[in-house]
């Protein structure tokens, strides 16, 4: 069964599909050989997940063929996509919490006897099927225990048991932190080595070059071209995906000059997971606070913001003491960016535009009443500047992508006008157009004399914008780099404790 | 009326149309969708829950007023809005509970000890005297409910269950489990039954109550807080938004107007009784403003849909009514209208 050759093991053929007046695929082709990784890439809403939703058996194609090794088949469902020998993993894998590892692979199709589950067969296949797989997973552990990066082996092991042949991996890594995502890598590269055929959707450009052999480039559901990985390079793929060339990733740094005045000075900040902190941001400056997930940095955030109580120290704006929550630093000229941008960010009910002015709306109000005229031209002025895309600034902000969201909070910081902005992981998320414009909000903001505390998890990120870089770890500051000093070892040796260990 | 309280959707003002249309222009190929101005407007309009129960009770209302003769007079409906006064301030000012992501269940018992304590009060002091201290009855509940929520961070549903037992209580002791007649008092009832223009004091009184309560949900500052609290309280709480501020004040205003509601109605009948708004009265406003469209879940709803849920129940009980059915039916009908509408909700929300 294994990979033969170049037959094309799954073949799209001119598949055109529209949701509601929006056409999300329009004749794309795309054929995938046998045993090969093959990727796709695109901006949010390029069509590449519905490529894989329409093979994966969940949407139908409006016009064109799908083809498995050579016959044509329809599939609607994911169960008859499954009897093709199609499975799909998703991000958030679906495993039953209080069974067993075994016992979710085999869920619906359990060795039984008089309606009793055979426990012992069921090892017995299990045990079969760890060895044909070459998989490591103990199948007696309980899957609400497991890892993100170990769940999603459990689909994988569960796709496999039914024979799949294909498996379609919709941004697998997206909710996975550093090693889960090597453990995936791993995975990924033992699927192709048994013959299967992988379908990867990832927004991750590195991972994509890593893993695949092949990369289909996506653009308004327009398909722009397929090549071997081995041609193509992170630039060349961005600028595929974009249609025009990206000038360069980061804006050009201009670092503060020396005796900037200081805008934060925090001494000594001790609160929940954070263990006496010192920090300075000068105007004009953009500070990178870096670390592992846990090192504190989100938490020194929240505290310096006053969403989290500061148990011990002292933080000061342009040398005026903070105090107070969230809604008494912002009126001080804090502005905060959080990290979820659904969970802590927005209202996603809620218009565009009121998303905006929230944090403003007292100075847009007369009496208590909210001056709409006044509303109005304020936020559609910034939201514009902002180049939010929306249908429209009234409908709910939920309809917006991932990284229009974000530009919406940025608007919010812009439109607050405040001396010091906080922003904690402002890209993760988005698609490659939207992160530049963000890191052009960044510059532009430091530029115009606010300090910038920019908290991030990529490292080229850190490294490309930010002046100054701070590493934490476990609550505390490890290293502050400065300048040239500042290089992924130097930020990794100092997240992980100088411990040597494989960077992910 | 409905005009007035409308407020509480972010539908645009007419003159403020032209920017987000040109914004709408501009982000078009971003949204992938041929979404001109006109498109985009009637996507809005025939969106399920804005039009929600409005289509039913128009239906409703056309279908009455073919069916039975009486049903459209002066009388009947007037008649209507007086019976339904005190459930439409009361869901009116529950609906900004509702939406800021709370409930209050005890609006029914706060009405009870509003009207008994004004009724008291009416036996030996002057009739203003009376109604100003029914009214606090109700603030001070409705204080007690939203301090505890918010300093003790209890959740609404057992807070005011709590409170709704002790305010029935209270109202017990106050009356001793009589009955207080205040016929001796006819003056009290002019608070409800004076006419002017034809029409009830009670129905003016909770016109201005209805129409109050729509604009601070639509057009205050503190609206907009509102639908914040409910929509994403954390992220309300870190775009500088006082939530807890935001709580205390909707369960001050549900209290106010259950207290008022109860004064009213007390006013109207010139008689309180301990027991008069038991739960029923309470789960009467929930049904209607969920029946309105308003989300149990917070952040979404309107002062003018609870006002047009409230009254197309009141429709189809006065509909039984005039067409002599079986009044037997009517709680079925209620429940069946209720959990459609409850899924309606829950259906439109799964399709975002």
């Amino acid at each position: 069964m294994a990979g033969s050759g170049d037959l094309a093991h799954v073949e799209l053929r001119g598949i055109t599909k529209r949701f509601a007046g929006t056409t999300a695929l329009d004749d794309v082709t795309v054929a995938i050989r046998a045993g090969s990784v093959h990727a796709l890439v695109g901006e949010n809403g390029a069509g590449k997940s519905t490529l894989g939703k329409i093979l994966a058996g969940v949407h139908s194609p409006d016009e064109g063929q799908l083809l498995i090794r050579g016959e044509p088949v329809s599939l609607h469902s994911p169960r008859e996509a499954l009897d093709h020998g199609i499975a799909t993993i998703g991000q958030e894998p679906s495993v039953v919490p209080y069974l067993t590892v075994a016992e979710n692979v085999f869920l619906g199709a359990e060795p039984r006897r008089l309606g009793t589950v055979r426990r012992r067969a069921l090892h017995r296949r299990y045990d079969a099927l760890l060895g044909s797989s070459g998989f490591t997973l103990r199948g007696d552990r309980l899957a609400g225990s497991l890892r993100i990066s170990e769940q999603q082996e459990v689909e994988i092991l569960r796709a496999l048991s039914r024979s799949a042949e294909v498996v379609i991996m919709d941004e697998p890594t997206a909710a996975l932190s550093g090693p889960d995502t090597a453990r995936l890598h791993e995975i990924v590269r033992s699927l192709a080595a048994q013959g299967k055929t992988v379908l990867l959707i990832s927004h991750f450009l590195r991972e994509v070059l890593d893993l695949a052999d092949t990369v289909t480039i996506l653009r308004d559901g327009r398909f722009v071209r397929t090549a071997s990985t081995d041609s193509e390079t992170e630039d060349s793929l961005i600028e595929g995906m974009l249609g025009r060339p990206l000038a360069s990733t980061f804006p050009p740094k201009r670092p503060p000059a020396a005796d900037a005045p200081v805008v934060l000075r925090a001494s000594g900040v001790r609160a929940p997971g954070v263990a006496g902190v010192d920090l300075v941001v000068r105007a004009g400056e953009i500070v990178g606070l870096a670390g592992l997930v846990g090192a504190g940095r989100s938490e020194l955030g929240l505290a310096l913001f006053g969403a989290n109580p500061v148990h011990d120290g002292e933080i000061t704006l342009n040398d005026a003491p903070l105090r107070g929550g969230p809604r008494r630093r912002l009126q001080a000229g804090l502005a905060l960016i959080p990290e979820s941008r659904k969970d802590q960010g927005l209202v996603l009910d809620r218009p565009v535009f009121e998303n905006a002015s929230l944090p403003r709306l007292r100075s847009l109000s007369r009496a208590g009443v909210v001056t709409r005229r006044h509303e109005q031209s304020e936020t559609h002025a910034v939201l514009e500047r902002c180049d939010v895309r929306a249908r429209s600034f009234r409908a709910p902000v939920r309809a917006l992508s991932g990284g229009n969201q974000q530009k919406v909070l940025f608007a919010r910081v812009f439109l607050c006008q405040p001396s010091l902005v906080i922003a904690d992981e402002p890209t993760r998320g988005v698609d490659v157009g939207a992160k530049r414009a963000i890191y052009d909000f960044l510059a532009e903001l430091a530029e115009q004399g606010l300090g910038v505390l920019l908290i991030s998890s990529e490292l080229e990120e850190l490294i490309g914008l930010a002046h100054r870089v701070v590493v934490m770890r476990a609550g505390q500051v490890a290293a502050e780099l400065d300048g040239d000093a500042i290089d992924e070892s130097a930020i990794l040796a100092a997240a992980f404790g100088n411990r040597p260990r494989e960077a992910a | 009326m409905m005009d007035a309280s409308d407020a509480g959707e972010p539908t645009p003002p007419p003159e403020a149309a032209p920017p987000p249309e040109a914004a709408s222009a501009a982000g078009a190929p971003a949204a992938g969708g041929p979404a001109g101005p006109w498109h985009a407007k009637l996507t809005r309009a025939v969106e399920v829950r804005n039009v929600g129960i409005l289509l039913p009770f128009v239906a409703l209302f056309i279908s009455l007023s073919i069916a039975s003769s009486p049903f459209a007079t002066k009388t009947n409906l007037l008649q209507i809005l007086d019976q339904q006064a005190a459930t439409l301030i009361i869901a009116a000012a529950g609906t900004l509970v509702l939406v800021a992501g709370g409930i209050d269940l005890s609006v029914g018992a706060t009405y009870s000890l509003a009207g008994v304590t004004a009724a008291r009060m009416a036996e030996h002091t002057s009739p203003a005297v009376a109604i100003l201290i029914g009214i606090a009855a109700g603030v001070l509940v409705g204080a007690v409910n939203g301090l505890v929520v918010t300093v003790l961070r209890i959740n609404s549903l057992i807070v005011t269950l709590a409170t709704a037992f002790i305010a029935g209580g209270v109202a017990t002791r106050i009356t001793n489990g009589n009955l207080l007649v205040l016929f001796d008092h006819p003056s009290f009832g002019d608070l409800a039954k004076t006419e002017a223009l034809g029409v009830k004091t009670s129905i003016w009184i909770m016109l201005a109550a209805v129409i109050v309560i729509g604009f601070v949900l639509g057009r205050a500052t503190v609206g907009r807080y509102i639908y914040a609290v409910g929509g994403n309280d954390q992220a309300a709480l870190l775009a500088g938004v006082p939530v807890n501020a935001v709580r205390v004040l909707t369960f001050v205003l549900s209290g106010a107007a259950a207290g008022l509601a109860g004064v009213l109605d007390t006013a109207r009948v010139l008689s309180a009784q301990a027991s008069t708004g038991d739960i029923n009265l309470t789960f009467s406003v929930l049904t209607g403003i969920v029946v309105g469209g308003t989300s149990i879940l917070g952040g979404i709803g309107a002062v003018w849909r609870t006002v047009v849920g409230v009254l197309f129940i009141a429709l189809i009980y006065n509909g039984y009514e005039l067409l002599h059915f079986n009044v037997v039916y009517e709680p079925i009908i209620l429940g069946v209208i209720l959990i459609a509408a409850v899924a309606l909700d829950s259906w439109s929300r799964r399709r975002q």
